[in-house]
C-alpha cells in the first residue's frame, strides 16, 4: 500500500514539474558551418554562439547600446590612444581554466595578425599593441583615435577565446558564456547546457536546442505542430498573420541591422555610368517590393544606414519612383532601345520574390534582367567572390557596415575617394556630434552616388509560444542571446 | 463487331481536356486577360471571381493568365522532350532490331544505362551543369524518353522482322534500312503514338516537377510548377493559390492519360484482333 502510493506521488510529481519549462527549442533558418565566430563570416555562427557561448570585452544591448561584459570597466586615456580594461573577477572558461588578461591578449592578437582568418579584421586593424598589465587589467594601444574601438569590441568577432582549446574550437567551442557547447548532430541541431560556473546571472533555462530549418514551409509546420518553442528570424512573413491569430503563439517585431539592397556592380559597364544605376533607383518602386516580397514587413530606406540608428538620414527622396525619369535617364545614357542585365539571386525569400518585383519593375522602364537563382555556396562564388554578375539583391546584416563602400575590392566594387577619405576620418574621430555629421555625410554619398538600389530595412521576425519570456526583438547584431531568456507559468 | 474502332468514353474525354489546354496555350500567344508578369501589388491574393476569374497570386498577377501562359511552357516543354525521344529512339530501336548484333547489344546495353538513372537524377545533373532552365529542362526530359522508345521500338520490330512480308520484302532485294522505313515503322507507328500519348503525360509532369525544385522555367517564363513552389507558404492564407496550378496539372495530365488509353483502344492490333 505504500509502495503504492509512493509510486503514486512520484507519477503526480513527474507530471506536476513542467518538465519542458527549463528547456527551449528554439530554431534559425542557417546552419552555421563550424563554431567558430573568429574566423568566418557566416552570420550562423554568432546566431547560435553570440553571447551564449562565446563573450568580447563589451557587448551589445539588445537596443544597440554597448555595455561591459568581460570588461567590468575601462579607462580611456586623455589622447583616446590608450584604453585600459578592467577584467571581470573569477571568470572561467567552459573547461574550468581561468580567463584573464593573457587570453584577452591572445585573442586579440589572434584576430589582427598577418596570418588570421578573422572575416572582420578591420575591426582590428588600428590596434597597435596589446600589453597585459596584470592578471585582470589590459591595456589596448590604438595607432589612431577611433571612436568606434568599444563598438568594435563588441562584436561575435572579438569574443575572447582560450588558447588551449583553439584547436577545436570549430567543433567544440569553449568560451566563457552562459551556456556551454554539449553537442553538435550536424544538419539538424546544436545542444546547449547550462553553464553552472557563470560569472554573471545564470541563465534560467537548464539547456537550450538550436534546430536548423532553411525551408519556409518546413518553419511553419514545425512551429504549428508545437515542435519548437520559438523561431528567431522567421523566414516567412506571410505566415506571422496565422501566428498572430492563434492564442498558442507571440510575434515579435523588431529592427535589425540588415539593408537589403539591389547589389550593384559598379565596375561593369553599363553600370559604371551614374545615369544607369540612377535610371535602376527612380524605376523601383520601395513599397511594392515590402507589400510583395515581405508582405508588409519592412521599413524603405534611401541609403546604406538603419532607420533606427540616431545618425539616420532618411534619403529615399533621392530615388523616388518615377518611370518617366527613369527612361529620359537610360535614353540619355544610350540605352534607349533597351538593355538586358543579370540578377542573381540567393535563396531568402526577400530575394526570390523582391527579385521577381525588381525584374518587373525593371522591364517597365525598358531594362530586362535575366535571372538566375543560385544557392549561398554558389551566390557567395559567383557574385560575392568573383563579381561576376550585374545585379544581385542581399541584405547586409552586420552593425555600421556603410564602410563597406569605401572598400573599393568589395563586390560593389565602388571606388570614390570621397567616400574613402570621409570613413578614413570618421575612424579617427571621437566626439559624438562631429560623428555623426561625417556618418551623415556618407550616407548622403552613397545615396546621391547611387551605388546600389536601397530597397528596405529587413524587420526581425521572431514567433514564439506565449509562455516564452526575454527573447530579444531586435537585433542589433547577428546574435539569438538566450541568457536571459526563460518560461512564465 | 462495330466497336473496336470507334471513340471510346475515355478518348473523348482525353481528348476534350487536351484540346482545352491546347487552345489555352495557343490563344496565350496572341492573348491573355491581363498581362501574364503584369504586378498589381495592391491585388494581390484576391480570390476566384469578378475581374480575376481564378483570382490573383501574391504579387496580384492574373492565375488564369498565368495557366494559360504555362500550358504553352508546359506543352511545349514535353512536346520537344518526347520529340527527342522518338527522333532518337525510333531509328536506334530499328537499327537494333535490324542488325540483332553487336550493334543491338550495344545500343539496348547503353539503354538499359540510361534507364538505370532515375529521370529526376538525370535533370538535376544536366541543370546543375549548364545551369537550370527551361531548354534544359526539355533536353534533361527528352534524354529520358529515348530509352523509352527505344526498347518500344526495338520489341514491336523483333517481332515483325520474322514475318512473311518482312522476309517477302528481302527476297525482293530491300536492304535494312528500306524495310525498317517502309515496312517496320509503318506498323509499329500505331503502339509510337499511344506512347507518345504517354511520355507526353509524363513530360508535362516532370516539367512541372523540374519547376517545382527549381530547376524548370525560370521566372518570369510561367510555369505550373513554379507557381505550385510559390504558393507552398501560402496555402493557409489563399488556398487557390496552390489549388488553380494543382488541378491545371491534375487535369491536363489525367486528359493525356485517358487519350492515351483511347488511342491504344482503337489503334493497338492486339486489342483490335480481341474485338472483332
Amino acid at each position: 500500500m505504500t509502495r503504492g502510493f509512493f509510486a503514486c506521488s512520484a507519477v503526480t510529481l513527474f507530471f506536476s514539474v513542467p518538465a519542458l519549462a527549463s528547456k527551449l527549442t528554439i530554431a534559425v533558418q542557417l546552419e552555421p558551418p563550424h563554431l567558430d565566430p573568429t574566423s568566418a563570416a557566416a552570420g550562423a555562427i554568432d546566431d547560435v554562439t553570440y553571447a551564449n557561448i562565446f563573450e568580447s570585452l563589451t557587448r551589445f544591448a539588445e537596443d544597440g547600446t554597448i555595455v561591459p561584459s568581460l570588461a567590468e570597466s575601462w579607462d580611456v586615456s586623455e589622447d583616446g590612444l590608450t584604453y585600459r580594461f578592467n577584467l571581470r573577477e573569477g571568470v572561467t572558461f567552459h573547461d574550468g581554466t581561468s580567463m584573464d588578461a593573457e587570453d584577452v591578449k591572445f585573442s586579440l592578437d589572434r584576430a589582427r595578425g598577418d596570418d588570421s582568418t578573422n572575416a572582420q579584421k578591420g575591426l582590428f586593424a588600428g590596434i597597435a599593441a596589446v600589453n597585459v598589465i596584470d592578471p585582470r587589467t589590459v591595456e589596448v594601444t590604438l595607432s589612431e583615435t577611433d571612436g568606434n574601438f568599444l563598438f568594435n569590441m563588441a562584436w561575435g568577432d572579438a569574443a575572447i577565446v582560450a588558447p588551449e582549446s583553439i584547436d577545436t574550437i570549430k567543433t567544440n567551442p569553449v568560451g566563457t558564456g552562459a551556456f556551454k557547447f554539449s553537442e553538435w548532430v550536424q544538419g539538424d541541431r546544436v545542444e546547449l547546457v547550462r553553464n553552472e560556473d557563470y560569472w554573471g546571472e545564470p541563465a534560467a533555462l537548464e539547456a537550450a536546442t538550436f534546430r536548423f530549418i532553411s525551408d519556409p514551409t518546413a518553419a511553419f509546420s514545425a512551429m504549428m505542430a508545437g515542435d519548437l518553442d520559438a523561431f528567431a528570424a522567421f523566414p516567412a512573413p506571410e505566415n506571422l498573420i496565422q501566428f498572430e491569430a492563434d492564442e498558442r503563439y507571440k510575434v515579435l517585431i523588431g529592427s535589425t541591422e540588415g539593408e537589403t539592397v539591389l547589389s550593384t556592380n559598379n565596375k561593369k559597364p553599363p553600370l559604371d555610368d551614374i545615369r544607369v544605376r540612377q535610371a535602376i533607383a527612380h524605376a523601383i518602386n520601395r513599397q511594392e517590393i515590402i507589400d510583395g516580397a515581405q508582405f508588409g514587413y519592412g521599413t524603405p530606406i534611401g541609403t546604406h544606414f538603419a532607420p533606427h540608428n540616431p545618425a539616420y538620414l532618411d534619403l529615399t527622396g533621392n530615388s523616388p519612383h518615377d518611370p518617366e525619369k527613369a527612361r529620359a535617364l537610360l535614353a540619355e545614357a544610350g540605352h534607349g532601345d533597351g538593355l538586358t542585365l543579370s540578377l542573381k539571386l540567393p535563396p531568402p525569400s526577400y530575394a526570390r520574390r523582391g527579385g521577381e518585383i525588381i525584374a518587373a519593375q525593371l522591364r517597365e522602364v525598358g531594362i530586362d534582367t535575366e535571372i538566375t537563382n543560385l544557392e549561398w555556396a554558389q551566390w557567395l562564388e559567383e557574385v560575392f567572390r568573383s563579381k561576376d554578375y550585374d545585379l544581385s539583391i542581399v541584405a547586409h546584416t552586420e552593425p555600421m557596415d556603410i564602410g563597406i563602400y569605401a572598400n573599393p575590392d568589395y563586390y560593389f566594387q565602388y571606388d570614390n575617394p570621397r567616400l574613402q577619405e570621409v570613413m578614413s576620418t570618421l575612424r579617427g574621430t571621437t566626439d559624438p556630434d562631429r560623428r555623426r555629421d561625417l556618418l551623415q555625410q556618407a550616407q548622403t554619398i552613397v545615396s546621391e552616388d547611387y551605388v546600389n538600389g536601397f530597397l528596405f530595412q529587413q524587420p526581425r521576425l521572431t514567433v514564439a509560444k506565449k509562455g516564452v519570456q526575454g527573447l530579444w526583438a531586435n537585433a542589433p547584431t547577428q546574435a539569438v542571446d538566450l541568457t536571459g531568456v526563460s518560461w512564465s507559468d | 463487331m462495330s466497336g473496336g474502332r470507334r471513340a471510346s468514353w475515355s478518348f473523348l474525354t482525353g481528348a476534350v481536356l487536351v484540346s482545352l489546354f491546347a487552345i489555352a496555350a495557343l490563344v496565350s500567344v496572341i492573348w491573355t486577360p491581363h498581362d501574364v508578369s503584369g504586378m498589381n501589388i495592391s491585388a494581390r491574393m484576391k480570390a476566384p471571381g469578378g475581374d480575376y476569374l481564378l483570382g490573383t497570386d501574391h504579387f496580384g498577377r492574373d492565375m488564369l493568365s498565368m495557366i494559360m501562359a504555362g500550358a504553352q511552357t508546359s506543352l511545349a516543354v514535353a512536346i520537344i522532350a518526347v520529340g527527342i525521344g522518338m527522333a532518337a529512339g525510333v531509328p536506334l530501336g530499328l537499327a537494333a532490331a535490324a542488325n540483332r548484333g553487336w550493334l543491338d547489344e550495344l545500343i539496348m546495353r547503353a539503354n538499359d544505362l540510361a534507364f538505370a538513372f532515375p529521370a529526376l537524377v538525370i535533370a538535376i545533373l544536366i541543370t546543375a551543369v549548364f545551369g537550370p532552365s527551361a531548354v534544359n529542362a526539355i533536353i534533361a526530359i527528352g534524354i529520358f524518353n529515348i530509352p523509352v522508345f527505344a526498347r518500344l521500338t526495338r520489341g514491336a520490330a523483333l517481332s515483325l522482322w520474322t514475318r512473311e512480308f518482312i522476309l517477302a520484302a528481302r527476297v525482293a532485294g530491300k536492304g535494312a534500312v528500306r524495310i525498317s522505313a517502309e515496312h517496320i515503322l509503318p506498323n509499329i507507328a500505331n503502339l509510337l503514338i499511344v506512347q507518345g500519348t504517354i511520355q507526353f503525360s509524363l513530360g508535362v509532369l516532370a516539367e512541372a516537377g523540374l519547376s517545382y525544385v527549381g530547376l524548370g522555367a525560370q521566372p518570369p517564363t510561367p510555369s505550373w510548377g513554379r507557381m505550385l513552389a510559390d504558393s507552398q507558404t501560402l496555402v493557409g492564407l489563399a488556398p487557390h493559390l496552390a489549388l488553380v496550378p494543382g488541378m491545371a496539372i491534375i487535369l491536363s495530365v489525367l486528359g493525356l492519360n485517358l487519350l492515351g488509353d483511347g488511342l491504344r483502344d482503337m489503334l493497338d492490333p492486339k486489342l483490335r484482333v480481341v474485338r472483332t
